[in-house]
């Protein structure tokens, strides 16, 4: 069994559609229940949230103007803020009483968002996840081991539903204690690790310093969403634990991981496009983009009762893909998020993403992903610092080997960001992780 | 089993940024486990340093290190001893070159070896080294009693 594991590709892990009428539907017909559902979810939030109401007056805009789904362009949209302007509850287009269920953002960009769910909407989050858990090869017969932190946010009991509806054995683990993590993941057969991509290398780490052979585990999915990571972490994760590595997508404001999720032809994430309607804007001047360009990724909740959000700007930096997927869902695919606008550096007036700095650092052999940036200025110029965890791979006891792989890492890094990077070596675990998800990036510019 | 293996000596190497307390952290840590050090050598920058150490029980010394989550490295290294008069180092270094074995970097021992002091050698191929060495009538000295000296 250990064999076949490890000879897992893309395409090659059987797996289902978890709803085929949802998740193939013609184009024309999921375009006709889109303007259906958008039109009700505008009709709704106009009578029901002062925020939307305020914000179509201000567009002079009725919902009744939405006639044809070109017509969503039209719409303000929604930011952060107006869910923190309107917090706790402002945004909420149902009354308390129908509301069983309330999250939090995981606040990795200031102030938490509350969001919250009815039981209606609860079930719909519930079925996305099971579709994405499926679409990635997950079935009834898989042990799942969620290592997101139960709480607050949205990762952990997202996909605990999910897996529950599948009807896999659930192991509501929780994160940390990787040593107890990997106690359980032996002695219960995990087969499917669902956590932060990031937080599944610590765990192939751990289990290298344990001498534990990962063949010898039961594992053969990974389910990894929470943070962007690059196609070179991606194979680094799928040979380090002989797994096969999906990506899925989601935001708390949203409805949580369910958003969007990668079958295992690995070719982009289907975005369920009969619950959300996605477009592509310019980032500066907001003005939607052609389909396949690249840019930040909005989002219209069409089926959500408790929070319903419209042209949510969701600063995720990505493109869309419209061409058939060879699984037979319909669904349009985005493309990994390079990050977040947020995380966009612009340093010395050139743009780079953190994910750009990974991928580099995955093709130097042996290079660890534990990396972070420090960004600060030196008067009117900016610096990138960045900062790489030592380990015995990229270790010499000659200083002229160390300092030439210094360099080595340096002119790479110049060369693929087309900016000058000072590479500062660090000892291991010095780089702060927070809930899984690491911490990349730390300007000290003065905004 | 090359029969110099007894000649070569077993160094580890750390590697330490350059913030006040790591070297105390390392020989504390070696201290508390009963490690004595025998020999070291600090190469730096400005950022981080390699720290080089012969200990008496380097096995145990490493894996105390990588337990404190130090990252830490074994290397072969290669004890001459060298008389100690003017251009005795010198008669060495020339018999080596002479033979084309490149140093990459050496450190002295703190102990002599009865009239003569110690000098530790980083080649990049210490078999090599050994046989120019021992060839030339120079006295290299064995592992074992390296650790106890």
């Amino acid at each position: 069994m250990s064999e076949a594991r490890n000879d897992l590709k893309a395409g090659e892990v059987q797996s289902r559609i978890w709803d085929p009428l949802g998740e193939c539907i013609e184009r024309p017909a999921l375009e006709a229940l889109q303007l259906t559902r958008l039109q009700a979810t505008l009709q709704r939030v106009d009578q029901h949230v002062p925020c939307y109401r305020a914000k179509f007056r201000e567009a002079g805009l009725a919902p009744a103007d939405i006639k044809e789904l070109s017509d969503l362009s039209k719409l303000p949209f929604t930011v952060k803020d107006d869910l923190r302007l309107n917090y706790p509850y402002g945004m909420f287009a149902v009354p308390m009483r129908q509301v069983v269920r309330i999250h939090s953002s995981s606040g990795t960009t200031g102030k938490p968002t509350v969001v919250g769910y009815t039981r209606n909407d609860l079930n719909v989050w519930t079925e996305l996840v099971a579709r994405f858990m499926t679409a990635a090869g997950a079935t009834e017969d898989d042990i799942v081991h969620i290592a997101f932190g139960y709480g607050l946010f949205t990762g952990a009991f997202g996909l605990h539903y999910g897996a529950e509806r599948i009807g896999a054995s659930v192991i509501p683990m929780s994160s940390g204690n990787t040593d107890k993590q990997i106690m359980i993941m032996q002695d219960y057969r995990s087969s499917t690790l669902v956590c932060t991509p990031s937080y599944a290398l610590t765990i192939a780490d751990r289990l290298e310093k344990l001498g534990i052979d990962p063949p010898s585990l039961a594992l053969r999915l990974g389910l990894f969403g929470g943070e962007p990571w690059s196609e070179e972490m991606r194979r680094e994760i799928e040979t380090r634990l002989g797994i096969l590595a999906t990506d899925n997508f989601g935001l708390s404001e949203i409805i949580g991981p369910g958003v969007a999720g990668e079958c295992t032809h690995q070719c982009g994430m289907h975005i369920f496009e009969d619950h959300f309607i996605p477009e592509i804007i310019d980032p500066d001047t907001g003005e939607v983009l052609p389909p396949g360009a690249t840019g930040e990724l909005v989002l219209t909740s069409i089926t959500k009762e408790a929070l319903p959000i419209i042209r949510y700007r969701t600063r995720d930096i990505t493109r869309l893909d419209y061409e058939p997927c060879a699984c037979g869902r319909t669904h349009v695919r985005m493309q990994k998020t390079s990050g977040r606008s947020d995380d966009m550096l612009i340093i010395k007036g050139v743009n780079l993403f953190p994910t750009q700095i990974e991928e580099v650092l995955f093709q130097v052999e042996g290079c660890e992903p534990h990396y972070q940036l420090i960004v600060d200025r030196e008067g009117a110029l900016d610096t990138l610092e960045v900062q790489v965890e030592v380990h015995e791979s990229i270790f010499f006891d000659e200083m002229k080997k160390q300092r030439a792989f210094v360099s080595m890492l340096e002119k790479r890094l110049a060369s693929a960001l087309g900016v000058g990077a000072k590479v500062k070596l660090v000892e291991p675990s010095t780089i702060t992780r927070h809930e899984g998800k690491a911490q990349r990036v730390i300007d000290r510019r003065k905004k | 089993m090359f029969q110099g293996d007894t000649m070569k000596v077993e160094q580890i190497s750390i590697f330490i940024e350059n913030k006040s307390g790591r070297l105390a952290e390392v020989t504390q840590t070696l201290g508390k486990a009963g490690v004595n050090i025998r020999a070291l050598s600090l190469a730096d920058t400005s950022d981080f340093g390699i720290l080089r150490l012969i200990v008496d029980k380097t096995d145990l010394a490493r894996g105390i290190l990588k337990e404190k989550g130090f990252t830490v490295n074994k290397t072969i290294v290669v004890a001459v001893e060298v008389p100690d008069r003017p251009l005795g180092l010198y008669s060495i270094l020339d018999v080596l070159d002479r033979a084309s074995v490149n140093v990459e970097y050496m450190y002295a021992f703190v102990e002599r070896c009865g009239a003569n002091a110690v000098i530790i050698f980083r080649f990049d191929d210490p078999e090599e080294a050994i046989k120019v060495l021992t060839k030339n009538g120079i006295q290299v000295l064995p592992g074992q009693r390296i650790y106890g000296i």
